[in-house]
This record gives C-alpha cells, sequence and structure tokens, in this order.
C-alpha cells in the first residue's frame, strides 16, 4: 500500500470566531475589510490559501487571516462593528491546522468524516463543519486539496488519524 | 467418502496449490476454493458439533447460510471463533479447528446429551432450572457457563486493524448475481452514483452453475461482460468481498468488506465498514434453499441440493459417489444431472409430488431413477450418510425402500432473502405457488419524504427465471436511478432464459403423517438443535407467537440466525397451530446479515486511536518531568510530578507542603472559557448562575454556581467582567462543553430574542496557577505589569505583559494562598511555563498535581463539582447559600430549590469531619444511624463526599454531608469500613485551614 495523500502539521492560521447578524450590512463590510472577500453562504469558504471566510453557522463566521496579521483584523473588525451586537474572539492558538493534499486526498477524509466526498459533490470553496472519527472538525477545500482545523487539544490524535487513513487503497471518490 | 474430483471446477484455479491445517492437520486445496470446498475434498465432512446434544455436523449449505460449518480461525492476535468454512476463501498457511466438542471431534463426551435427548424437550433449561432457586447459583449456571458457546474466545489482543469508510451514492446495489448486475447496469446508464456490493467473490451468483442462458451467452461469459461494462461507466463502483449488512432509517446502510481475509501476506486493514447513505437502495439478495424435514436430516452427508451442485460444479469436489436427491421442486433435479454429468451416481430421485417437468425427463433420459410421490423416512448412518430409508410422502413412513448412498442433496424450494428489506420495516407477503415469502412491494421500508428507499430484484423478489431476474433487476435499477433524480435512458434489460418448469409442493414435513419418534429426529435448525417435535410442543403448551416459540425453542437464535430454519419453523408451528402460515407470521429480521466483526464496528479506534487524548500546551513538559498523569474527561491531567522514584503519596505531601510553603505551579489550562457577550448578556448570565453578574463591576471577579431547573448544582467558576456588555465565565474542566451546550440551549429555545452571543475559548488560552506565599515575588521578578496587592488585589483581574508574554491575571484562589491564574497564548503557554519555573527556582517552585489540588481546597472547605455533588446536591445543602442571590426574581433553579423535598430540614449538610483517630476515612463511607429501615438495612445519617491526608495538619481530614451536621458541631459519629473495623470522626468546621482567610488575601 502507498500513500494516498499527503498530511503536513500546518503553521499556526489566525482565525476570528466572529458571530453577529450575517446579513447585516456593517457585518458585510467587516468580512469585506479584514479578509477582502464577500459574505460567504452556507457551506462556503471564499479565500484563498492564507486568507478567507468560511461560513460556520447562520449567525457565526470564520475569519482567516496570515497568523501575524490577527490583532489587526480583529481590531479592524471591532471597529467597523462598533455599536453592533457582534462577538469576535481570536481563536488562533484554540486550533490545529493540517493540509492533506494529493490525488486521492477526498480518500483519507472519507474514512474519517460523515460527508459526501466525491468529486462531483464536494469541489472548490466548499467548507464544512463535521467530525473527524471521534473529534470536531471542518475542513474547506482549495485548488490543491484541503484544509483541515480541529482543536489544539486534539492535534496529536487528529494527525495521527490522518496518518493512518492516509495508508490505503483508494476506493471510490476520484473515480468520477 | 468425499473427495477431489477429476479437473472440474470453474472457481479452481489448479495450478496453485495451496496448503492448509484443520485441527492441526495439513491438508492440501486449490487457488480459488472456499474453506468448505477444500475440507469436503479432503474428506472432511465433519466438521463440528451441534450446541445443545453434541450432534455431529457436517456441512449443509455452500454459503451464507451455513450452520454447521464454524471455525476457530487463525492464531494469536488474529485468532477468530465461528467463521464460517463456506464463505472464507481458502489461502496458503489458512489454519483451522473444529468447535464445540471435548476433547475431539471424532469422540465427543457431550453427545451423551444426544441419548438425553428425549428428556431435553424444547424449554428443557426454563422448566428444569427454576426450581429449587438456590440450584440455579450453585449448580445448573456454572455447568451451563461450562458448556455454552461454540468457538473459544479470543485470549490475545486483536492484532488487526480496521477502517470505516464514507460514501453517498445515489443507487445502492446489494448483491451481484445477474439481478444485481442488471440493475447496476441499467441504473449505471442513467448517470446515476451506483454502489453495487456482493458478499462472495465472484459475480454472477446461481446462474452460471445453474446453466443460465443470457443474451445467447453462458452465464459465466455474460456476467464477465456485464463487469467490464459496469468498470467502463466513471459513475459506478463495484465492490466484492463486501456483504451488504443492514439497512436503517433515511437511506443509511451499513456494508461489511473483507479486505485480507482471503489472503496470505496480509498488508493493511482487515475490514472495511462502508457507511453509506443511499437515495434509494436496490436488494438483489438472491435467494436461500430450504432443507426438508425428514428423519435423520441432520446426518452428515445430508445437504442442501444446491450446495451439492455448488461444491461439484464450482470446486469439483463431490460429497460422495452415490447421491439420492429429495425433493419437492423441478431445480434439484439439475443437481442429479450435474452429478451424473460429473461422472457420479445418482440411484434415485426422490420427489414428493407425482409429477415434475422437463428436467425429470432430462434425469430420466441420464438413467437416473425418479420416484414420484415418496419421501425419506430415515437416514442410516451416524457421522456419515450411509443409507435412505424410501417411503411414501403421503403416509406416516413404513420404509418400502432401502437405499444405498454416500448423500442426500435435499431440495425444499427457495426463500428469498428478504432480510435487508425487512431491516428498515418494508413488509411481506406469503407467495402460495412458490411457498415463501417475499417483498411486498406495496409496503416498502418508507424514507423521511414519506415514500419507499428500498427496492428488491430478482428471486430475491420472487423472480424464478433467468428471463424474469434480469427483467426484474433492471427494471428496479432503471426506477432507482429515477427516483434519486438520475435523468439518462436505463437501456434495454438483457434477456434470458425460462426453462419451463412445473410447480413445486409445499413440503413442512416428510412423510406428511409421521409419527412422534421420526419427528423428534427432524432437524429445523442444525446449530441449535431444534426438532419439529420442539415446535409442535411449543405449540402444544401455548406458544402461539413465532417470536416466543423462537425463544421458547431457541429456534433461530444460532449464529446462523435461522437461515435454514426459521420458514420450515414457522410452517410447522402454523400447522401446529391451524392456521395459514401469513397468519403467524415471520419473526424480526434484525442487522447484520451475517455477524460482522467487531472491529469493524470500531473502525480505527483502537490502540493509540482508540480515544481522542486532550492535551494542554504544557502537557508536553510534565510528561518529560515525572507527570503521573490521570483522565480528566478526554484531558489528561497530572495527578502529581514524581521525583524520582518517589512514591506518589510522598509526592503529593510534598506538593502539598510547598504549595502552602514556597511556590506552586499548577496547569490550570483544562478549566473552561466561555465569552459571553451581547446587551442582554448581564441578564442572561443572572438567569444562568445563582448569584448576581450584572452588577458585578468591570474588572472584578465573582465566584459563581449554575444550577439546573431542578435547583441542583452543576457547575461552578469564577466569572470575571471584561466590558460593559462582555464576561468570561470560567467553568470547571468536565463542564466546558456542556455549560457551553447549556447556554446554547437556553439561548436558542427560550430567550432566543435576547442579544447574547457565547463563544467557547478555553482552548486559546494555557492557564497557569502561580501560587502560594512566593506567588508575586516570581512574577515582580519576570518583571511587567504591576501585581501588587494595591493594583490587583483579591478577586480581580487585569491585562498586562509578564516576562514579555501578554497576559490576563486573575486575582482568584482555589487553594487559600496568594494566587494568580494567568492566561497567555496557548501557543506560548510552554514557553510561559518555562519562564515561571527557572524564575522560580530562587523560591522554591514545584508544580503540583490535580491531587494537591484536591487536598489544598478540601483543607480550606473549598467544594468540587463531582465530589461534593452528584445530582442531587442543592447549593443549600453546602452551605453556599450566601452565593444564592436573593435580590434575583429568577434564576435557573430557584423554582426548584423551593420544593418542598429541598428546604426539608432533614436534608444532609456539609460539614467537616475529623477522624479522632487522625487517619483517612474512606471515600464514600457511610455514617450510621441507630435502628434499621424497611429493608432491614442499617440506617445511615451522613456520606464522606471528600476524605485526604493533609501534610500541612499531619492528619487526615474530610467532607461529608451529615443529616442536621452543621448543628452538630463536636459530635462523634461512627463510619463502618470494608474490613469490617470503624472509624470515628468528629464533626466540624470544613474549613480546616486558615480560617479567617488571611493567606489568600494579602
Amino acid at each position: 500500500m502507498s500513500d494516498l495523500a499527503q498530511v503536513t502539521r500546518a503553521a499556526p492560521r489566525g482565525m476570528i470566531t466572529l458571530r453577529g447578524d450575517l446579513s447585516s450590512a456593517k457585518m458585510k463590510k467587516a468580512v469585506k475589510d479584514a479578509t477582502g472577500q464577500a459574505m460567504p453562504v452556507s457551506g462556503q469558504f471564499l479565500g484563498d490559501g492564507t486568507q478567507g471566510v468560511a461560513w460556520m453557522s447562520p449567525d457565526e463566521l470564520l475569519v482567516i487571516v496570515p497568523y501575524d496579521t490577527v490583532a489587526d483584523a480583529w481590531a479592524l473588525i471591532d471597529k467597523t462593528l462598533a455599536g453592533q451586537h457582534y462577538l469576535a474572539a481570536d481563536v488562533s492558538d484554540a486550533r490545529a491546522v493540517f493540509s492533506v493534499t494529493g490525488v486521492d486526498a477526498r480518500e483519507v477524509l472519507a474514512r474519517l468524516c460523515p460527508v459526501d466526498l466525491h468529486a462531483n459533490s464536494f469541489t472548490v470553496g466548499q467548507f464544512r463543519r463535521t467530525r473527524l472519527a471521534q473529534v470536531a472538525a471542518a475542513f474547506w477545500m482549495h485548488d490543491t486539496g484541503f484544509d483541515v482545523v480541529c482543536f489544539r487539544s486534539v492535534g496529536d490524535y487528529a494527525e495521527k488519524l490522518l496518518r493512518n487513513a492516509q495508508r490505503g487503497r483508494t476506493v471510490i471518490l476520484s473515480k468520477a | 467418502m468425499s473427495t477431489r474430483l477429476g479437473n472440474k471446477g470453474r472457481l479452481l484455479n489448479r495450478d496453485r496449490a495451496v496448503s492448509f491445517t484443520f485441527n492441526g492437520k495439513t491438508m492440501r486445496g486449490f487457488e480459488g476454493d472456499t474453506l468448505a470446498s477444500a475440507l469436503i475434498a479432503n474428506d472432511q465432512m465433519l466438521v463440528g458439533r451441534s450446541f445443545k446434544y453434541h450432534r455431529p455436523r457436517g456441512l449443509v449449505a455452500s454459503g451464507a447460510e451455513e450452520p454447521n460449518g464454524l471455525v476457530n480461525l487463525g492464531k494469536g492476535g488474529h485468532f477468530e471463533p465461528n467463521q464460517r468454512v463456506t464463505t472464507q476463501d481458502l489461502f496458503d498457511g489458512l489454519e483451522a479447528s473444529s468447535q464445540n466438542h471435548w476433547p475431539s471431534l471424532e469422540f465427543d463426551v457431550g453427545a451423551v446429551n444426544a441419548k438425553l435427548g428425549r428428556f431435553m424437550p424444547a424449554g428443557f433449561y426454563y422448566k428444569m432450572f427454576i426450581h429449587p432457586r438456590p440450584m440455579w447459583k450453585h449448580v445448573y449456571e456454572p455447568i451451563i457457563r461450562h458448556a455454552a458457546g461454540l468457538g473459544r474466545a479470543p485470549k490475545d489482543r486483536d492484532a488487526d486493524v480496521y477502517e470505516h469508510f464514507y460514501a453517498h451514492v445515489d443507487v445502492m446495489v446489494v448483491g451481484g448475481g445477474i439481478a444485481g448486475l442488471s440493475a447496476a447496469l441499467a441504473a449505471g446508464r442513467t448517470g446515476a452514483r451506483v454502489l453495487l456490493v456482493e458478499q462472495t467473490t465472484h459475480f454472477g451468483g446461481r446462474a452460471p452453475v445453474d446453466g443460465a442462458q443470457i443474451e445467447g451467452l453462458d452465464g459465466d461469459a455474460w456476467v464477465k461482460d456485464a463487469l467490464q461494462v459496469l468498470d467502463t461507466m466513471d459513475n459506478v463502483t463495484v465492490v466484492n468481498r463486501c456483504m451488504g449488512a443492514g439497512v436503517y432509517d433515511h437511506g443509511y446502510a451499513l456494508a461489511y468488506e473483507c479486505l485480507t481475509d482471503h489472503l496470505s501476506e496480509k498488508d493493511g486493514p482487515r475490514h472495511r465498514l462502508w457507511r453509506i447513505r443511499a437515495k434509494q437502495i436496490v436488494t438483489a439478495t438472491g435467494a436461500i434453499e430450504r432443507p426438508l424435514s425428514f428423519a435423520g436430516n441432520d446426518v452428515p452427508g445430508v445437504m442442501l441440493a444446491s450446495a451439492v451442485r455448488d461444491y461439484a460444479v464450482n470446486f469439483g469436489a463431490s460429497v460422495g459417489d452415490r447421491t439420492v436427491v429429495v425433493t419437492n421442486n423441478d431445480d434439484a433435479y439439475r443437481t442429479a444431472i450435474a452429478m451424473v454429468n460429473a461422472g457420479l451416481s445418482v440411484p434415485a430421485i426422490v420427489d414428493a409430488r407425482m409429477s415434475a417437468g422437463p428436467l425429470a425427463d432430462e434425469a430420466e433420459a441420464l438413467g437416473i431413477r425418479v420416484l414420484f410421490g415418496k419421501g425419506i423416512a430415515k437416514v442410516k448412518g451416524g457421522k456419515r450418510v450411509e443409507g435412505v430409508g424410501i417411503c411414501d410422502q403421503a403416509g406416516e413412513g413404513a420404509v418400502l425402500e432401502e437405499i444405498d448412498c454416500d448423500a442426500v442433496a435435499m431440495s425444499g424450494g427457495w426463500s428469498p432473502v428478504v432480510h435487508l428489506w425487512s431491516h428498515c420495516g418494508g413488509k411481506l407477503i406469503w407467495d402460495e405457488v412458490q411457498s415463501h415469502f417475499r417483498p411486498d412491494p406495496t409496503r416498502p421500508p418508507l424514507g423521511a419524504d414519506g415514500t419507499g428507499f428500498v427496492s428488491t430484484a430478482g428471486i430475491a423478489n420472487g423472480a424464478m427465471t433467468t428471463l424474469d431476474c434480469l427483467a426484474n433487476g433492471h427494471d428496479a435499477g432503471a426506477a432507482a436511478a429515477a427516483l434519486a433524480g438520475a435523468t439518462g435512458g436505463a437501456g434495454k434489460a438483457p434477456k434470458g432464459d425460462a426453462p419451463d418448469e412445473a410447480p413445486m409442493m409445499a413440503v413442512w414435513m416428510m412423510p406428511q403423517g409421521a409419527g412422534y419418534k421420526l419427528r423428534s429426529k427432524m432437524w429445523l435448525d442444525y446449530q441449535n438443535d431444534v426438532k419439529v417435535s420442539d415446535v409442535q410442543l411449543a405449540a402444544q403448551e401455548g406458544y402461539e407467537s413465532v417470536e416466543h416459540t423462537k425463544r421458547y425453542t431457541t429456534l433461530g437464535m444460532a449464529t446462523d440466525q435461522g437461515k435454514l430454519s426459521n420458514i420450515n419453523g414457522l410452517a410447522v408451528l402454523s400447522d401446529a397451530l391451524g392456521q395459514a402460515i401469513p397468519a403467524t407470521g415471520t419473526t424480526t429480521f434484525r442487522p447484520p446479515y451475517t455477524p460482522i466483526s467487531l472491529g469493524s464496528i470500531g473502525g480505527e479506534a483502537s490502540g493509540e486511536l482508540f480515544q481522542p487524548l486532550r492535551k494542554t500546551p504544557i502537557h508536553e513538559w510534565s510528561d518529560e518531568n515525572g507527570a503521573y498523569w490521570e483522565p480528566v474527561g478526554q484531558w489528561r491531567r497530572v495527578y502529581t510530578y514524581q521525583n524520582g522514584d518517589e512514591s506518589i503519596e510522598d509526592a503529593v505531601n510534598r506538593e502539598v507542603k510547598n504549595t502552602r510553603e514556597n511556590l506552586g505551579l499548577l496547569d490550570a489550562s483544562t478549566l473552561g472559557k466561555l465569552v459571553v457577550k451581547g446587551p442582554d448578556a448581564g441578564k442572561f448570565l443572572d438567569m444562568m448562575y445563582t448569584n448576581m453578574m450584572s452588577t458585578l463591576p468591570i474588572g472584578k471577579c465573582r465566584y459563581g454556581l449554575m444550577c439546573g431547573e431542578n435547583g441542583f448544582l452543576s457547575d461552578d467558576g469564577v466569572v470575571a467582567r471584561i466590558g460593559e456588555d462582555k464576561w468570561l465565565c470560567h467553568t470547571t474542566t468536565g463542564g466546558a462543553d456542556t455549560v457551553h451546550a447549556h447556554m446554547e440551549e437556553w439561548l436558542q429555545t427560550e430567550w432566543w430574542d435576547w442579544d447574547v452571543y457565547v463563544a467557547n475559548i478555553t482552548e486559546q488560552y494555557a492557564q497557569v496557577a502561580v501560587v502560594g506565599p512566593n506567588a508575586r515575588k516570581v512574577l515582580e521578578k519576570l518583571g511587567g505589569m504591576d501585581v501588587s496587592a494595591e493594583t490587583l488585589p483579591f478577586m480581580q483581574w487585569a491585562d498586562g505583559v509578564i516576562g514579555g508574554f501578554e497576559c490576563r491575571a486573575y486575582r482568584i484562589s482555589f487553594s487559600g494562598e496568594l494566587s494568580y491564574e494567568i492566561a497567555v497564548k496557548a501557543s506560548e503557554g510552554a514557553a510561559f511555563w518555562d519562564a515561571l519555573f527557572e524564575a522560580g527556582q530562587e523560591f522554591g517552585v514545584m508544580p503540583y498535581g490535580t491531587e494537591a489540588l484536591h487536598v489544598l481546597r478540601a483543607e480550606k472547605g473549598f467544594i468540587m463539582i463531582g465530589d461534593e455533588t452528584d445530582g442531587t446536591v442543592i447549593p443549600q445543602d453546602l452551605g453556599l447559600s450566601w452565593a444564592i442571590s436573593k435580590k434575583k426574581t429568577d434564576f435557573l433553579g430557584k423554582r426548584g430549590q423551593l420544593r418542598s423535598h429541598m428546604v426539608d430540614p432533614n436534608r444532609w449538610k456539609l460539614v467537616g469531619l475529623e477522624s479522632v483517630d487522625g487517619s483517612v476515612i474512606p471515600d464514600g463511607a457511610y455514617a450510621v444511624a441507630d435502628g434499621v429501615n424497611d429493608n432491614g438495612q442499617r440506617r445511615t445519617q451522613g456520606r464522606i463526599t471528600s476524605t485526604y491526608y493533609s501534610a500541612n495538619l499531619e492528619r487526615g481530614i474530610a467532607m461529608g454531608l451529615v443529616l442536621g451536621g452543621p448543628d452538630r458541631m463536636g459530635e462523634v459519629i461512627t463510619f463502618p469500613k470494608t474490613d469490617g473495623t470503624e472509624v470515628q470522626a468528629k464533626i466540624v468546621n470544613a474549613v480546616f485551614y486558615d480560617p479567617a482567610g488571611e493567606k489568600q488575601n494579602v
């Protein structure tokens, strides 16, 4: 058996949990200011490998920026949303980040996450909150594979899970 | 004897011989053999013993329905009992041994049970062992325990690994016979995403064995073509050795793929459990041939006609030179013809009917003697068939003629495999013509939208000819794809042949007038030894429900779950009850279809992936510095840090003393941290906590109690007000997620119109408790923010920098000492800890663990959620009335705490307890009171909730809930111990150390 994909524990990413009224103009502006992106819809990630924004729930976003700029981004959000009812919290250090890349990257995640990862179903720009075996996780797809995030405390567990699932045989998902 | 035929066997590779062992004896087979076919080829017809009577058991079937051929397989960490020889592919080096016998398979002591058989009727265990009661515990139960079980339990840890795979498909087709292939082809052509699973190694099912003609091709050729076409379809996935195990609500299905069980060189996961969401499921699961109930039908050598044919055609394995075929249908004639074509003898075909179809003519043309209207009265032989006695089917069993033979091939008709259809509620109808239950297409399992999501095809749907199976499969595949939303054309159904066959005739007992003596030798369930007479006795004794009869007689309760016995059993029951078979109904079909490995259910969760282990940023440092770990939820927390070969007890005592005298560091990162923000956040927290949080000034901290609606204390922690509309709530380690969920639940369901957001930021920070008289000194040495008593007094917090680390410092204390809890970014936690540890050297710094934390808090009389609370304790029980606001009109738990039982003055209340002799009172010990209760048990008046050795006080200290406790200071009560002795304890104030609280407020 060979490796289905490459699993890398990535450097910390700047992440801000942002809760508020996603339909408000100020919220849209805050997202634009912090990430340069529009407001994502359900199941969507807008951005690239360094920054972007993901839809977490009807009143929650995950703002992703380079780790070193998280304080600036937070300040921008606070400034734009001043006077509004919202919550922004830096969660950059609360997360472990992995990248899973390669032709059969979907096969690795499909061993751990109850998600339709078929090539026709899960495409670039999609974001999913789910579970990775026994822990909460989320991932989104970019051109070369997936970025996977989970809580920091279970980072070692998640890494072992991904490395274990990385060894295997191709099953189904890449056929299309 | 059974043997290998010359140059036969469509599935064998005669060029690749393999070697295996059975009960230690080396045997030879070929690539392509199943373990069953190889055993037959090696003249090993005896494969086990039955469960109750230890009767010799031989192979009956050739597939998943096999009840007898169960073996212990493998060794060491790969050992597994109850493996079915008919579904186990042979590989070089396979090791198998037979089960349920002692001392040997050939000679078994337990077989004496069979001689006592007439004393062990249905319900024997229930009747025999109910009286006298004490006999059960001391005599019967140990004996039954010894006798119970078929295979041996594995002794070693499972050395294999397993995996799950999540798949989402439009159409799942279960079964790779011609109907399933036809369904997959049709669905595949439409463009739907299709998954076809086949439980065996080979596709095509019975068709190639039975000479089916499809599109002008032999079965094998058409199957090969079909698979090639499917392989070209990118939207179709075909998996063999993958059993559709279960169908559940909402199109969820499990399929069980055996990845390495057929290999000598095993690499990677052994089984893959497919967890499938299918929009539509087509069950093309085939049918199972039914045995006939005649006396002696369990003698090794009596087999299903289809199995005898399978072994000869597929594996070139002959069960015996002379095979008598006994049947109630035309299909079994194919076995007779196959035997003769293989060069073997068929002394007679015994047909219970008075006539048969064209296949009978073909058989007679081959010179086979066909006896119409006849049945088998008895089978001669013990461990092998030696002959049969022929009788009139219409009579009582008088033997007209004896025929010598080595094997009996029986066929009682075919029962569709309706299991997967039935798992999720699909209903059945009774087909009078075929005498079987088949799926009722008008009552399928229903999905969330109220429409059916399972359909069925082929003989699983009652289609009896190749023509019908193919058409049926095609239609089911096309319909399923359309229902799943596929729009492409399904093409045309393949054309198959439909040989003319005469109708079968229901035969539930042979001969139909058999007396008790014969009936008590007619086996229904081979594994559990249930006979026709047992089911009839159950009916006679009043068991009318098929479910009750099943449990009373154990019919169908063995590992094969009655695949062969169910229909025959309920037909006998119906007859005994004088009602039609559909009126009796079937027992419930439950997943999995055949047993699946526990390992596959666990998936990757074994070894170091068994459970997630949560680690703090300081975990690694602790691990390298003598940590003795304890699990706290999924966290690992340090119980104590051992110096060299110091005992755990000594380590805790050292930490406890050092923290009070010098300086202790505690990794408190696991404590929950929830941000609560919004215009209504204060109002919300006033509801969540028993005390008032809305009035807390910015910059200050307050200890808060959280209760459920019933008033019971559920969590506690320090709440800090961060800003005008922002609070930070600390929770217990185990409470972080549950308190977060608790808050969200109330916000989303009850106070959805309040403007409050909550975020769990527990893991964003590493939090270090810096505790002891030297706490301030070490922080000042590191330098940065002002941590003086004036600037940062007790129960306040401030943001700043310490030793170059951005932090938030809380002046809070769970030890009664001068104490700071300092939160830094998690990524800087380890470095911050290092800095504190290094700077603290001159101040006598030592890390301390959770046990020292417990002792320190108990010395101060601080409660611990989970020790002093157990879900039945209210704050008032713990002397915490001061933390319950009298001003608030409402909070969660207020109403509950007003209920009569909560205000009962007789509730046990928290006190300190000092053992009179200074010893440590056992945890959980009860204080006894005079007299006994209504159950004759000693009355109690209190119990220990926390108990420790206090190194600072050099004695045992405890906290406990005691009847009238706070009013009984100085009174001595008695705690009996489990060793029969007792300990006296004085009721004292729970604050053992520094009652005035001078040490923390400096």
